[in-house]
């Protein structure tokens, strides 16, 4: 035991805790994106897959993902078909697609195919803060975006007239609807938004952080993802703090079992689906749903 | 008072509907198969030859039919529990944590209880598998019915409690003794599932499979609870004002869809891998949601569709290796068969309409 407690001196919490931002940034992005889309009622459970696209696409994952979330969107809000099960479809298609044209361009191999990843960009002046500098301000650039875009949500969607439209449609899509706003193009646009940033998110995994693709390489990420959205409650700001804590728990887990200790690491990863039931069962505060969430909207009914 | 023509013209739109009920999902595999037609020859392959592979590593041999019967097992069974939650109007989707609850169980009786004869052992070793698969899905169903938590979400959540629990079973405690590898030993032969054909996978969990499917069908149509769920499904208040409680049929609904899904689990170890390892379940439990859309959530209708996923699932084997197309290319096919059934729904929704209109026009 006292082996793990000399762990815990500063230099060990910075690398731990720079880790952990770095691997809470792609759960961070698309759980930001799939704010966009449960605020405006639109539940994905895609993400997953949509993630495990983007890492495929790499640099192009954007596109990629937007084009999987546009599937969902026209099943789910034109065709008015279960949220659910075109997320479960998504997931099951993205696993085939994304394995299939990776074995189909790289062939059956058993090495995983690596490729150049991001440089850690030290921000100047800021880098040099002790231990919030290491941490924050020398990680790569999808990290500094993904920080940024959690106050630029936050401001959409609470202080500008689009983010009204979206949470009206969320809330109260009749209403919405009798004021003149579109559901179908606000849910549209929420769905790719957040078809985007898990798109970015997977990119972010397989260039940013292990540098190769393997098959299924997002294992659960994007359901983790989907856990921060709701233990943030909605809220972009609540969303970073689950992040940061879920790739916390991750970081800690990994260098365990890096060095081997005798823990039962397997625990910690489970931490993010347990911390998310717990919060879910309202032990910690009442959980608040957008309410037409989940919902298709059919005019005149 | 009934006409002749009244009933004539009564069986002519229940043969109507049936019929678009089961062609939705083959307009679905066959919608399905064209598209992915175009993805193999993007890459370069023929895929007349590739469906040709397909179909012969699933049911072209002996050896394919009894490997189809295999993956089948595991994906009715839990397709069944899909569409059981389903019936009360619940979402399923942690039949993958189930099955390895279920598992996890029934490994631990296999190797750990003695001096019981084979037949009592297999017995416990299936009702442990049941209840821990049961437990694991009245999880949800009791936050549901008492905290109105959201099922699917804490459904997804368990999958992966119980993917580390396994983990972590097979890593450290349950171990094999001499072994490098994180799976326990193999159990003792006498909790093994008797096999059905020599040489072969394939054991009696089949059986089981398809009483399960009897069962399924007789609770959801003959019985009171079958009754209650399908009540609380359709209308919800409906039921509430009718006095059905309607907590408890959410539960029940959950913890025996659970307990179907723990039954697969009990099969992958006892009947098939005969140890229990991290990996004992290949995403049957995602698929088995596809099966039960795919089956339109009756029970014989998932059986079907059962043997359809199982089918590819061995016949992909065969593609990759004689046409060099990646197995994942089923999971595609199994993508968008799902996509299409909830078009093919809707567009079902479309005819029914315009089915009703033309009638009232009539």
């Amino acid at each position: 035991m006292s082996q793990v407690v000399e762990l815990f001196t500063v230099t060990f919490l910075v690398a731990l805790l720079t880790a952990g931002l770095r691997l809470g940034t792609p759960i961070l992005l698309a759980a930001l994106g799939e704010v966009f889309a449960e605020r405006s009622g639109v539940l994905n459970i895609g993400v997953e897959g949509m993630m495990l696209i983007g890492a495929l696409a790499g640099v192009l994952g954007l596109i990629a993902g937007i084009l999987m979330s546009l599937i969902h969107a026209y099943v789910t809000i034109t065709l008015r078909a279960d949220q659910i099960v075109s997320g479960v479809a998504i997931n099951i298609l993205a696993l085939g697609l994304s394995t299939f044209i990776f074995r189909g361009v790289f062939g059956i191999t058993i090495l995983p195919v690596t490729v150049k990843s991001f440089k850690p960009i030290k921000v100047p002046g800021l880098s040099d803060i002790p231990i919030l500098g290491p941490v924050v301000f020398q990680q790569s650039a999808l990290v500094y975006i993904a920080l940024i875009l959690v106050p630029l949500t936050w401001f959409i969607l609470m202080k500008t007239p689009v983010g009204l439209k979206i949470r009206t449609v969320g809330e109260h899509p009749k209403a919405a609807d009798t004021v003149g706003i579109s559901v179908t193009q606000i849910r549209y646009l929420c769905t790719a938004i957040g078809g985007l940033l898990a798109g970015v998110g997977g990119c972010f995994l397989s260039i940013g952080q292990l540098n190769f693709f393997a098959d299924n390489m997002t294992a659960g990420r994007g359901f983790i993802a989907l856990a921060a959205v709701i233990f943030g409650r909605w809220n972009p700001f609540g969303v970073l703090g689950a992040s940061i804590i879920f790739g916390t728990a991750d970081a800690i887990a990994l260098r365990l079992q890096a060095r081997g200790f005798d823990v039962p690491y397997e625990f910690l990863f489970m931490l993010p689906y347990v911390l998310t039931i717990i919060a879910l069962a309202g032990l910690v505060g009442k959980t608040e749903y957008p309410k037409a969430l989940g919902l298709p909207y059919r005019r005149g009914s | 008072m009934t006409t002749a023509a009244e009933i004539q013209k009564r069986l002519r739109e229940s043969g109507i509907r049936s019929l678009i009920g089961v062609s939705g999902p083959v307009v679905a595999i066959i919608g399905a198969l064209i598209v992915e037609a175009f993805l193999l020859l993007a890459i370069g392959k023929d895929p007349l030859v590739a469906y040709g592979y397909l179909f012969e590593g699933s049911v072209g041999t002996v050896f394919g039919i009894t490997e189809t019967l295999v993956k089948a097992t595991p994906l009715l069974l839990a397709g069944l529990g899909v569409a059981f939650a389903f019936k009360a109007g619940l979402f399923n989707i942690g039949a993958e944590g189930q099955i390895l609850a279920g598992s996890l169980a029934a490994a631990a009786v296999s190797l750990y209880v003695q001096g019981l004869p084979p037949f009592l052992l297999i017995l416990l070793a299936g009702i442990a598998g049941m209840v821990a698969g049961g437990i694991w899905g009245g999880i949800p169903g009791w936050l549901r019915a008492r905290l109105d938590v959201n099922e699917i979400i804490v459904t997804i959540m368990l999958n992966y409690v119980a993917l580390n629990l396994v983990r972590y079973m097979v890593n450290v405690p349950m171990r094999e003794k001499s072994g490098f590898y994180p799976k326990t030993d193999t159990f003792p032969e006498i909790s093994w599932l008797p096999n059905l054909v020599a040489d072969t996978r394939l054991h009696i969990g089949l059986f089981i499979a398809l009483a399960a499917a009897v069962v399924v069908y007789y609770l959801i149509a003959h019985t009171t609870l079958g009754y209650r769920l399908r009540t609380v499904g359709a209308n919800r208040e409906a039921a509430e004002y009718a006095g059905i409680p309607v907590g408890r049929s959410f539960f029940l609904a959950m913890a025996i869809s659970g307990a179907l899904a723990g039954i697969a689990g009990f099969g992958e170890v006892n009947g098939v891998h005969h140890r229990l390892l991290d990996k004992i379940t290949t995403g049957y439990g995602y698929d088995a949601i596809a099966v039960a859309l795919l089956g339109r959530t009756h029970p014989a209708g998932v059986v079907i569709a059962a043997l359809f996923f199982g089918a590819l699932r061995v016949g992909a084997i065969t593609v990759q290796r004689n046409a060099g197309v990646p197995v994942a290319m089923i999971y595609i096919l199994q993508g968008l068969v799902v996509l299409f059934v909830l078009g093919s729904e809707v567009l079902n929704v479309l005819l029914a309409r315009r089915l009703r209109r033309s009638e009232s026009a009539s």
